[in-house]
């Protein structure tokens, strides 16, 4: 097991250096950089600015060099320093103006996560063990709906409805009386209110695949011969479905969040831009469309980290809960 | 009598030739035993012996909701591909007086007289209270709705001068917008219908690219096996593990913002597929590791068959079907993606229309409390998404050849 | 005190239909056939004769739906503080208290595929001694533990001590199937159904679960149903022998009876479908046609199709009884009837 664990983290390095290669790749893909943009900018607004003087700031940036170069000295600056570059937008190393936002963006995307397992685990059960009932169309229905609606039209909808109906106002994450506020329980309890339209968008998303997933799996094992073993040896039904089909095909449920968190991460991003919340969302968006390229690539890397240390964590997961894994007698 | 088949399965069995079978059971009773045993055979045969795809057909059949979703697509489709001749007015054409209106409603009654479908003359008015401007029907004179009518002058495909229009009122009619105005006086309807063009192609051919990546990696990765395979999908890991909108993101925030919407379009395309065909790589990767251990697959070796011949004659047919499943399904992704990216404003840029660029005009929340047909487009990328979901779930149980 | 008939299971007109999308599947027709108590009853059949419908209607575990009994009964003997209770299994709640407090207790299963019939998540001796925490919770878990070492011991497992905590994919086919043995007999039930229990094992390994299966029949006194269609294992194993087929009981006598004279055209073309090693050579013959669509109907016999002695204006038209040809050995034909 400690093996296991061992060589799935020193798997991750190489892992982690591709991701961070296709960030900063990406981002540098557009033709023009933040340095010409702010020159020009700065030219259009009336200063006067030499050719020697922007090539200075170029210099000072390190625009002058080769994209390779740049790349190793952001990586360089992370590994060793954990220093992820400076933002041009902000004006402040990078790591400064994510800390800012990333705790916010975490706890909205572990919570939705908790949130869509809460209502998805006993609904896929349910639906399962009833196939063909009323619930079990019903969350068909509603598992549908979550798919095919976009999650920022959702937030905008429900927004309106709860501002409508509860005079609300569900927009960013402190009301404005709380906004310069010291921290108090009022506060947090305001800001847990503004939490919980975006968690209940980015779950209810979540949820409908998971529902699918967990429901699929169900069926299928509540065909197999060892239910029927179970059965015979007089187990009454509810304590055989937890104790036989529900845990295993759990297990794929929980698997899949390698796939779940990238679409949690994603929705958030989203919904936190049509809600204004101040996490990772908005702020990428600003730094990409501004081309603030250390800022955008460290958001794609570290969300991008996030996830994969997420599916190192479900593996480990599996691996405890099937033995033919711990063992190593399937291999994956 | 000895023998019949329970009615059920004779209708099953029965499928493309009806008058044949109906008549098996009343002819029994004369026939001796061995013309039976053979008629039994014919009959078993025919279901035995359909084609792998005769099969699917039948099950694919069986799904209701599934036909249904699909003859909606193919409406769908059709709406989108003769836009100019489904919607009443061009994309562009703008309605002074007219701005944010309400869908015009269709009136049968006139005076209290049943009369030809028709509209009344919109009147905007400002409300002096809440200063916003209010529609109100001038009900004088009504103006019907004229089918297959002359309308604006377009050009079908960028190739044909036309102006015939599927309805309309007429030059000199006030017009008819069946999901009202933006605040440029715009007809939501026929922006909705013409965005129905951008927005659907994108899926398609965004996916059709995913699938030449998908199958050309995920035959490579399965066919040689070994590193390259190992190489293939620690990247595949990769890109999956890459959250899609901000990934997305940056990479149309690369779009230089001078170029053309055909230009813009076919990077959207290419973004969209960027991500996409990874999904497809593992479909055919996982497939044609898991055929190639068949016995079929040795059987055909042992033949003296040639590697590409395996994969192409044997091991490939074995999952074409999950293969169009798994197209069937990411369409919906790709739709969605184009919407989110464009609801953003770094996807399809505004002359042009699609409906991510329909309802990033409806961003705001006032939009939602006062104007809420602006966000009918919204309907069309549920509804699109979900019948292309059902497509592909009736597909899914209907490819499984161990599903009954 | 010993009971009047001697039978534990007792199965009366058993009617069993599944009711599938393409149809209704005539599962089992009439099926009557008792089990005696403390012996074994060989049942053979092809697939599609329903002797694993009988099995489950015994159990009460047909999944319904599709499956439905229609008609008949399943009644169990069961020998009760010196008196004895009878249940009809048919008029229970199919998951209820009453039938569970059967299953596993007095009735216990052994199912063909030993991968699939354990959890490949739990360890094999907690599924084994989960049988005894159901039906007598009054025994410590250490004890329970014990006696499951006991009894994988008993049937042949080396080293149950650390075996008990294996997982069963640990463990080889012929080793699973030791192991879902004593899962069925830690309770000693009196009753025993196998299900075609070797079918997936090797022929060595076949002949020692027979053997391990008879000696324990010995020692714990059950009776068990043998389901088969190799004649070969049933005739070495089985005291009394059911041929089945399309869902009825064609012939039914003790087994060296049968095996000498098997009257039913059905039996004997099946015995002459295998090949014999004392017997003077003669070229195998296979039962011509093949089996009917599992949703034909039949108002007359059923093997009417491929018989080779069949009457015609005769056999399809109803259905044959079934006649006491010879003593205790009961035949449906129209060949014996006068």
């Amino acid at each position: 097991m400690l093996v296991y664990i061992i060589r799935r983290l020193i798997m991750l390095i190489p892992i982690l250096f591709l991701v961070s290669f296709i960030a900063f790749f990406v981002i540098e893909l557009p033709p023009g950089d933040w340095m010409t943009t702010y020159v020009s900018q700065l030219r259009a607004s009336g200063i006067e600015l030499s050719e020697q003087e922007a090539q200075r700031l170029s210099e000072l940036y390190g625009f002058d060099q080769p994209m390779y170069a740049r790349y190793l000295k952001w990586v360089q600056g992370i590994v060793l320093r954990g220093d992820f570059g400076w933002s041009f937008q902000w004006g402040k190393p990078v790591s400064e103006v994510i800390a800012e936002r990333l705790p916010v963006t975490l706890a909205i995307s572990l919570m939705a996560l908790i949130f869509s397992w809460l209502i998805a685990i006993p609904i896929g059960i349910y639906s399962a063990t009833h196939q063909y009932s009323f619930v079990d169309y019903l969350a068909t229905f509603i598992g549908f709906i979550g798919l095919a609606t976009p999650g920022f039209l959702l937030a905008l909808i429900l927004a309106w409805a709860v501002y409508e109906f509860f005079g609300f106002s569900a927009l960013g994450l402190h009301s404005r009386e709380y906004l310069d506020a010291p921290w108090s329980v009022a506060k947090v309890l305001d800001m847990l209110k503004h939490m919980i339209l975006p968690l209940v968008i980015i779950g209810m998303s979540s949820a409908g695949s998971i529902i699918r997933v967990l429901r699929a799996n169900l069926l299928d094992e509540l065909k197999k011969q060892y239910v029927i073993t179970a059965r015979c040896k007089g187990m009454s039904e509810i304590q055989l479905l937890f104790k036989y089909p529900v845990r295993l095909a759990l297990n794929p449920v929980f698997s899949t969040i390698g796939w779940l968190l990238p679409a949690i991460f994603a929705g958030e991003v989203l919904i936190s831009i049509v809600l204004s919340v101040p996490s990772i969302g908005p702020l990428l968006l600003r730094s990409t469309l501004a081309q603030d390229t250390y800022l955008t690539g460290s958001i794609v890397l570290i969300l991008s980290a996030l996830t994969i240390f997420g599916t190192l964590l479900s593996d480990i997961y599996l691996a405890w809960a099937d033995p033919r894994i711990r063992y190593g007698g399937l291999s994956r | 009598m000895s023998t019949q088949i329970s009615k059920p399965a004779e209708q099953r069995l029965g499928n493309d030739s009806p008058p044949a079978n109906s008549t098996l059971v009343d002819e029994l009773e004369d026939l001796s035993i061995g013309a039976i045993e053979e008629r039994l055979e014919a009959v078993s045969e025919r279901f035995y012996y359909a084609s792998q795809w005769q099969l699917i057909l039948w099950r694919f059949q069986r799904h209701r909701l599934a036909v249904l979703s699909l003859i909606l697509l193919v409406i769908l489709y059709l709406l989108a591909a003769f836009a100019e001749f489904f919607s009443p007015y061009l994309a562009t054409s703008r309605f002074t007086g007219l701005q944010m209106a309400p869908p015009t409603r269709i009136h049968i009654f006139h005076e209290g007289k049943l009369h030809r479908p028709f509209i009344y003359a919109p009147q905007r008015s400002l409300d002096p209270e809440t200063f916003r401007y209010i529609f109100v029907e001038d009900t004088s004179t009504p103006y019907p709705i004229l089918f297959f009518t002359q309308g604006e002058e377009y050009k079908l495909w960028g190739l044909w001068s036309a102006n015939l229009r599927l309805f309309g009122t007429g030059p000199d009619a006030p017009p008819i917008m069946l999901f009202g105005s933006d605040p440029l006086g715009r007809d939501i309807f026929s922006r909705t219908i013409y965005g129905a063009r951008i927005s659907l192609t994108i899926g398609l051919l965004g996916v059709a690219i995913s699938f030449v990546i998908g199958v050309i990696i995920g035959g490579i990765s399965g066919y040689f096996g070994g590193t390259i395979d190992e190489v293939i999908q620690r990247l595949i890991d990769v890109i999956i593990s890459i959250p899609l909108i901000p990934f997305w993101m940056a990479l149309s925030a690369a779009l230089p913002r001078n170029w053309t919407t055909v230009q813009t379009f076919f990077a959207i395309t290419l973004i969209l597929a960027a991500v996409n065909w990874t999904g497809l790589a593992r479909v055919v990767r996982g497939k044609l590791l898991a055929l190639r251990e068949e016995d079929y697959a040795l059987a055909a070796q042992v033949a003296g068959a040639s590697k590409p011949r395996i994969i192409f004659r044997h091991l490939l047919p074995g999952f074409t079907s999950h293969l169009i499943v798994s197209i069937t399904l990411s369409i919906p992704v790709a739709i969605l993606g184009e919407t989110a990216l464009s609801f953003l404003g770094l996807g399809i840029q505004a002359p042009a229309v699609s409906w991510g660029v329909l309802l990033q005009d409806a961003q705001d929340l006032m939009v939602v409390a006062q104007q809420p047909w602006r966000l009918i487009p919204a309907i069309f990328v549920i509804g699109a998404v979900l019948l292309f979901n059902f497509v592909g779930d009736g597909l899914r149980d209907a490819a499984d050849p161990y599903s009954t | 005190m010993q009971t009047t008939k001697n039978v534990l299971v007792e199965i009366e007109d058993l009617k069993v239909e599944f009711r599938l999308h393409e149809g209704t599947v005539h599962a089992l027709e009439g099926v009557s056939l008792r089990i005696p108590q403390g012996r074994t009853l060989g049942v053979i059949g092809e697939s599609g004769s329903g002797k694993s419908v009988t099995a489950q209607a015994i159990m009460g575990i047909i999944p319904s739906p599709p499956g439905k009994i229609v008609q008949g009964r399943v009644r169990l003997y069961l020998p009760e503080n010196g008196s004895e209770r009878v249940v009809d299994v048919t008029e229970l709640p199919p998951n209820g208290a009453e039938i569970r407090q059967i299953r596993g207790k007095e009735i216990s299963m052994i199912f063909q595929e030993p991968m699939t019939s354990f959890s490949p998540v739990h360890t094999i001796g907690d599924q084994i001694m989960e049988a005894i925490r159901i039906h007598y919770p009054e025994v410590s878990k250490k004890e329970a533990r014990e006696r499951t070492i006991e009894m994988m011991r008993r049937v042949g497992i080396p080293r149950p001590e650390q075996r008990v905590d294996a997982y069963p994919f640990q463990f080889s086919g012929g080793m699973r199937q030791r192991a879902m043995i004593a899962m069925a007999l830690i309770c000693h039930p009196r009753l025993v159904i196998a299900d075609e229990p070797t079918t997936a094992l090797d022929v060595t390994i076949e002949a020692q679960i027979l053997e391990l299966l008879q000696d324990l029949q010995k020692e714990f006194g059950m009776s068990i149903m043998y389901i088969s269609h190799d004649l070969t294992v049933v005739g070495g194993i089985a005291d009394e022998v059911v041929v089945m087929y399309l869902g009825l009981v064609m012939e039914q006598a003790a087994t060296d009876e049968l095996f000498d004279n098997p009257l039913h055209p059905y039996t004997q073309a099946l015995w002459r479908s295998i090949p014999t090693i004392d017997g003077e050579l003669e070229r195998l013959s296979p039962i011509r046609g093949a089996l009917p669509s599992p949703f034909a109907v039949h108002k007359g016999c059923p093997f009417y199709s491929r018989c080779e002695k069949r009457i015609p204006g005769v056999c399809e038209v109803s259905r044959p009884p079934m006649i006491e040809v010879r003593p205790n050995h009961w035949v449906r034909c129209f060949l014996y009837s006068e």
